[in-house]
């Protein structure tokens, strides 16, 4: 009985069964990787915000939240923008060449589109702790106030530039924004001039 | 007359033998306690098997209950919690033994692995029982996490900001496969929905099946001992080993009492201190979630501190997520790495009792370091225990084999 057995013809359709069946398991697996993926409510939910900036005094900041994010607006002083450059040596990255980290309208030593005013993640670029405003000078001698994350150590300036040596890889991040009027900024929609 | 004496004496065999003609009850029940044999001498380590499923079962069947009253959104879920400590009549009971649950698994866990490397319990023929319970380890560090957003506290979103963080570390597909894990772009409602059905649903099932295969494993080869020899290599005429007693009803009694004693400190944790001074429960965690504010002392609960500290000593995003990962993953490979001829600690030499020392009192140090703030001292200090617990394992092929080991006895040691 077993002589019979065309064996090679056995070997062919238990390969060809076992590679139809993978094939099947990883397209069935599709949709449930997919549905993993942020729904389009979430999607929505980062429609751009408005925020009036015309009533925040110089070196006031305010947190505002998109698309789930904690953003800050902070109005820097013209103390604070003065500060800007002697802090530089101390930073990362202080040209922002790190092309994920903001729009291409922000590189530049403000990292904004008005020196005045600073948009940017208030998420640490290290493990996403919001991260503390200490814009006080010193007492470091380092410090020319700036941004630090309670969670591990991380320093940021003014501009949201990194600190050398501290756990964070890269500046914070500026999301997308415009001046859709003087003092109102729409964050969330970079298209049309500033 | 002699006809019905024979029926009579015949057993029939009634209900029992209608099931075990249908389903193997009492051979299952033969092979895995009555005449599922194990070592004599069991000392005080041997007790954590047992006492890890007794927590198992009762994190089941606490969490069955909470389900019944906790809403998973992200509106609603901190005040069902309180809903369950406040309105629902003993809720607060049933939430004090799930979260104190928590932290006794890991207690029994920690110490369950521990006995396995004191008595080389990983070793050959034991190699995939160590394994299995590796990935149960896992299964439990997944299950504890995403257990610990659902109260949504603010240590509940901080924590899971941060461990989620890490995988974003990895080069190209980080940051999508963060995207992937939280289901928004930031942790939000989606993302405590999703933990949970992982944390009622998902997780559960694959520790149940986990366990169930552990113990599978383990009743194929036999429980190793202190002694570290095996058992079945002495049988006596009718086949059961010489220094072997029955699993039921020998080690089941003995058991119970560790249990009861085991029961006995588990309600003293419930009932007088369920916080556990802020290391079960953390007081950050008694504020409702905050996406504004990032708490000012940001640490995981106590069972996740040591590796915590070992993602902080490295000052790179990468490398200390890498860091943590081996630190984790590599106790799965003491099978190999292990090259010691003998497998008790009884018997082996000075090299291999000062080098677990060692590891035990850094994972320990670790533990606490990671429960400090990460500055000047408290980073250096971890960056030296971080090495000692990785140089444990790497260095161990090396040890193990020039250490001067003791002759292994033929039995077991045991003194009635």
């Amino acid at each position: 009985m077993t002589d019979d057995v065309d064996r090679n013809r056995r070997h062919f359709l238990a390969v060809a069964t076992a590679v139809t069946g993978g094939a099947g398991i990883a397209l069935a697996a599709v949709p449930f990787i997919t549905s993993l993926k942020p729904s389009a409510r979430a999607e929505a939910m980062g429609a751009p915000v408005e925020v009036a900036v015309g009533s925040l005094e110089p070196g006031e900041m305010i947190r505002v939240i998109w698309r789930g994010k904690l953003i800050f607006v902070l109005r820097r002083s013209k103390d604070m923008l003065a500060r800007l450059p002697q802090v530089t040596r101390f930073l990362d990255d202080p040209d922002s060449t790190n092309a994920d980290q903001q729009p291409e309208f922000a590189v530049n030593e403000f990292r904004s589109r008005k020196a005045e005013f600073l948009v940017v993640e208030g998420s640490c670029t290290h493990l996403g702790c919001a991260p503390l405003e200490q814009f006080e000078v010193g007492p470091a001698a380092d410090w020319f106030g700036g941004f630090f994350c309670p969670c591990h150590g991380s320093k940021f300036d003014l501009s949201g530039r990194v600190y050398k040596s501290v756990p964070a890889p890269t500046n914070l991040r500026v999301p997308p924004y415009r001046f859709i009027q003087d003092d109102v900024i729409m964050i969330g929609f970079d298209s049309g001039a500033a | 007359m002699a006809r019905i004496e024979s029926e009579i004496g015949t057993p029939k065999g009634g209900f029992l033998k209608w099931i075990d003609d249908r389903f193997p009850f009492t051979k299952t029940m033969k092979h895995h306690a009555t005449e599922y044999y194990a070592s004599k001498n069991f000392n005080f380590w041997y007790f954590f098997g047992v006492l890890a499923f007794v927590v198992l079962i009762m994190q089941l069947i606490t969490g069955i209950f909470l389900t019944m009253n906790y809403k998973p959104s992200a509106a609603e879920a901190y005040a069902s919690v309180e809903y369950i400590m406040r309105d629902v009549e003993l809720g607060w009971l049933i939430r004090y033994m799930h979260s104190t649950g928590a932290s006794a698994f890991f207690i029994v866990i920690y110490l369950h692995m521990f006995r396995a490397m004191l008595y080389g319990s990983y070793k050959k023929p034991r190699e995939l029982i160590w394994i299995i319970g590796m990935l149960i380890f896992f299964a439990m560090m997944a299950e504890a996490f995403a257990g610990y957003l659902l109260p949504w506290g603010q240590m509940s979103y901080w924590g899971a900001q941060v461990i989620i963080s890490l995988f974003g570390a990895i080069p190209m597909v980080g940051e999508t496969l963060v995207e992937y894990i939280r289901g928004d772009y930031s942790i939000s409602d989606i993302t405590l929905n999703r933990f949970f059905a992982l944390h009622v649903i998902a997780l559960p099932m694959a520790l149940v099946a986990l366990v169930f295969v552990h113990i599978v494993a383990l009743h194929e080869v036999g429980s190793n001992n202190p002694d570290g020899v095996e058992i079945k290599d002495h049988k006596g005429p009718d086949g059961v080993p010489l220094d072997g007693v029955a699993f039921h009803p020998y080690h089941t009694s003995k058991d119970l009492v560790a249990i009861i004693v085991f029961l006995m400190f588990f309600s003293g944790a419930v009932f007088f201190a369920p916080e556990m001074g802020g290391y079960f429960l953390e007081y950050a965690n008694f504020d409702p979630a905050d996406i504004r504010v990032t708490p000012e002392h940001i640490q995981p609960v106590w069972y996740f501190t040591p590796f915590y500290a070992m993602l902080r000593a490295v000052p790179d995003k990468l490398i200390g997520a890498m860091t943590m990962g081996a630190a984790v993953l590599l106790p799965m490979l003491l099978p190999w790495l292990d090259k010691s001829r003998v497998k008790s600690i009884r018997y082996r030499g000075w090299l291999y009792k000062s080098a677990l020392a060692t590891f035990t009192v850094s994972f320990l140090v670790l533990g606490w370091l990671g429960t400090q703030p990460a500055t000047g001292l408290y980073v250096t200090l971890a960056r030296i225990f971080t090495a000692l617990y990785f140089f444990f394992f790497l260095l161990m092929p090396y040890y193990t084999t020039i250490d001067k080991t003791r002759p292994v006895p033929e039995r077991v040691v045991w003194h009635a």
